[in-house]
């Protein structure tokens, strides 16, 4: 009985408050970056103006007029758009034809793309940067499409497949029963039913592509730059100006944030996708 | 049908990016640095005079030196021009990453500075022209050590800068004697460090490029550093360098700091004195000697308009540009590069440091002494400089802390200093 009870007390006011605690261990270095982003660099660093200090936008200002903020931005959204649906155009059905029509080699495949995750990018730097550059693609966008595709394809096929593994296979097959062909799986039964899924990992493909620093910041120089080469560029030889590189960074994380604050019902559905069984 | 139209918009994006650049277009690649901001404004004039758009990149020192090596090594064409500093410039320039420099006779070559020339060339050619240059001093508030009843002279002897220290440090009013560098990095706490062992007659490394960390002046200065700093400086200075000790500075913290001649632009406080760098009784002093300079990396297939746009930014008139220039005026005009500014009387009255910033960079002497049988001030000018600096960097930091004796970091410096000079074949 007293364990019980200790059980609920626990479900009633302990969860809650770790839940509290975790969110805002996570909240915070947001939180502080962006309460530094309004300080100057010198108020940055001044311990009696951690939290009470005169805000200012000049953070910003120099963002905006001496960085070309906004082009940086469009490529982002660009290249983290662009990737995010041709990873999903490509995952989608291979997903599928391993979730649905298994092989033998189906989970050394799965293995194996898993393992080109472990290869250290530094490893492949220089041939990559010959390569593109003698193809004649280097600081384009249909490269850095490319590469944050090729580098989140695995993750999204192994999560897709395992929320098209939860779909009974028995729904499918009646598709096919009534006539439907591949695409029509696809389409029609596969897509609607596992949209939660698809959505969130359509979610943290574009975080990641948003969110990528080696290959962006070492394929680009000017026309295809993102966002991670922007704050790149803004540590300075003399130290990191704490002030000025937390605007960037806030404004950098900030559409990410949105989207995905715009995003927690599908985020949830997808993580709890198994329910569909 | 999705793929499809994926891929065209891919591949569509992708032409029209790269129709973007032409022969008349010069991509820059500039560390972040002000001097190097303000000048992407005053070159919007350099743009409408002869038509050449200009392209910056802005990237953090490490990057841009990965992403030039990687140009080069891929036959270049990435940037037409790049920042550089004075630690690559004459190895860059020996190994033909980058091009020789030759000027027109307007230029004025010899209004450059001479440390600042000779520490950018190789064998006699320059490679790398110096935007802004940089030398070390003493920034001390007058009315504290008037008050303690103590001065600085210029180079005076470390014991008394040790005496000006003590006499100044009030931790309990939040006044600390000293704020020198200890955060580690080659470029941080061992920019200073280097300089107080150079005025200690220590160095680097002997003629046989052998480290000689456990020298007695290394000894010698690392323990007058740990003693002074430790003793006379604010708490937690292991982690303080050029930024932290800035703020401390200008929130009235310092009784003195030895740093950068560019700190005298950004000192808000008044009564700032200045002295040139001390020394411990040999002809070295304890002052350094940088320069962020342009360069031309081998390859690019711009080179002659890159050379023109570098004589403008390097120029006499790019000085009066930035200081006529109505959002920038003579006190942010880039300094320490020619001898000419220091003579424009607008810069003298903005810039009051204008005379012990120049007398610092005379002095500075980065040729290869019996000394230190190397080029470099606070540095040596080799590749393998960063990797054994940022070793013997966070030894030091440890001595400070305390984590460590002075005498046990230093045996680990010349540990680690050895193995990777031995690893780099200079030595068996």
């Amino acid at each position: 009985m007293p364990i019980v009870a200790n059980a609920s007390r626990f479900s009633k006011f302990g969860r809650p408050t770790l839940a509290w605690i975790v969110g805002i261990l996570f909240f915070f270095p947001i939180f502080w970056m962006v309460l530094t982003s309004f300080k100057t660099d010198a108020d940055a660093v001044k311990p009696e103006h951690l939290i009470f200090f005169k805000p200012t936008f000049d953070n910003y200002l120099n963002m905006t007029e001496n960085y070309d903020y906004w082009r940086f931005a469009k490529n982002s959204v660009i290249t983290a758009v662009m990737a995010t649906v041709f990873t999903l155009v490509v995952g989608i059905p291979c997903a599928y034809a391993m979730a649905f029509n298994p092989s033998r080699a189906t989970k050394d495949v799965l293995m194996w793309m898993l393992s080109t995750k472990m290869l250290p990018a530094a490893a492949v730097l220089y041939p990559m940067t010959f390569i593109t550059k003698t193809a004649g693609l280097f600081d384009t966008h249909f490269l850095i499409i490319l590469v944050l595709s090729l580098i989140n394809m695995p993750i999204v096929i192994w999560m897709l497949f395992t929320y098209f593994k939860e779909i009974p296979k028995d729904i499918i097959e009646a598709g096919q029963m009534d006539g439907a062909n591949t695409w029509g799986e696809i389409t029609e039964i596969l897509v609607p039913l596992a949209w939660g899924g698809i959505a969130s990992t359509a979610l943290l493909c574009f975080i990641f592509c948003w969110n990528e620093a080696y290959w962006t910041v070492r394929l680009t120089t000017t026309d295809a730059a993102t966002l991670s080469k922007l704050i790149e560029g803004n540590r300075a030889p003399e130290g990191l100006f704490f002030g000025r590189l937390s605007a960037v960074s806030a404004a950098a994380v900030g559409p990410i944030v949105v989207l995905g604050w715009f995003c927690q019902k599908q985020l949830v559905q997808g993580l709890t996708f198994g329910a569909v069984k | 049908m999705l793929m499809r139209n994926a891929l065209c918009a891919a591949t569509a994006l992708s032409l029209i990016t790269a129709g973007s650049v032409s022969g008349e277009t010069l991509t820059i690649a500039i560390v972040n640095n002000g001097h190097m901001i303000n000048m992407q404004k005053v070159a919007e004039a350099y743009t409408a005079e002869t038509g050449v758009e200009l392209n910056w990149v802005s990237l953090e020192e490490g990057v841009l030196r990965e992403q030039v090596t990687s140009d080069t090594a891929t036959g270049g064409g990435q940037y037409d021009i790049i920042n550089i500093g004075m630690q690559e410039a004459p190895i860059w320039g020996a190994a033909g990453w980058i091009e020789p420099l030759n000027f027109s006779a307007g230029y004025d070559l010899d209004d450059i500075l001479p440390a600042m020339r000779n520490g950018l060339s190789h064998d006699g050619q320059l490679y790398a022209a110096p935007f802004y240059g940089e030398s070390s001093m003493v920034m001390y508030r007058k009315d504290l050590a008037d008050a303690a009843g103590v001065s600085i002279s210029d180079n005076d002897s470390w014991d008394n800068v040790k005496a000006a220290a003590a006499a100044m440090h009030d931790p309990e009013n939040g006044i600390y004697g000293a704020c020198l560098r200890g955060k580690p990095g080659w470029g941080d706490n061992m920019a200073f460090i280097t300089t107080v062992v150079n005025s200690f007659g220590g160095a680097w490394f002997d003629a046989d490029h052998r480290p000689v960390l456990d020298s007695p002046e290394w000894n010698a200065a690392i323990n007058f550093y740990v003693d002074l700093l430790g003793n006379y400086g604010p708490p937690g200075s292991e982690g303080n360098s050029f930024n932290e000790i800035l703020a401390l500075y200008n929130e009235g913290k310092c009784g003195m700091w030895i740093d950068a001649t560019i700190a005298a632009s950004f000192l808000e406080v008044d009564g700032v004195a200045y002295a040139q760098s001390p020394n411990a009784g040999n002809p070295v002093g304890a002052n350094w000697l940088w320069a962020w300079a342009m360069a031309i990396p081998a390859g690019s297939p711009n080179a002659d308009a890159s050379a023109a746009f570098i004589e403008w930014a390097t120029s006499k008139d790019y000085v009066k540009a930035v200081g006529n220039h109505p959002e920038f005026g003579w006190g942010s005009v880039p300094t320490g590069q020619r001898a000419s500014t220091y003579a424009i009387p607008e810069f003298q009255a903005a810039a009051g440091f204008a005379a012990a910033e120049l007398a610092a960079i005379e002095s500075a002497a980065p040729g290869a002494t019996d000394l230190k049988p190397y080029v470099g001030v606070q540095f040596a000018a080799i590749p393998e400089f960063p990797e054994v600096g940022s070793a013997v960097a966070q030894e030091m930091a440890a001595a400070l802390s305390g984590a460590k004796s002075v005498e046990d970091a230093l045996a680990a410096s010349q540990k680690a200093a050895d193995a990777i000079m031995k690893e780099a074949g200079y030595y068996d």
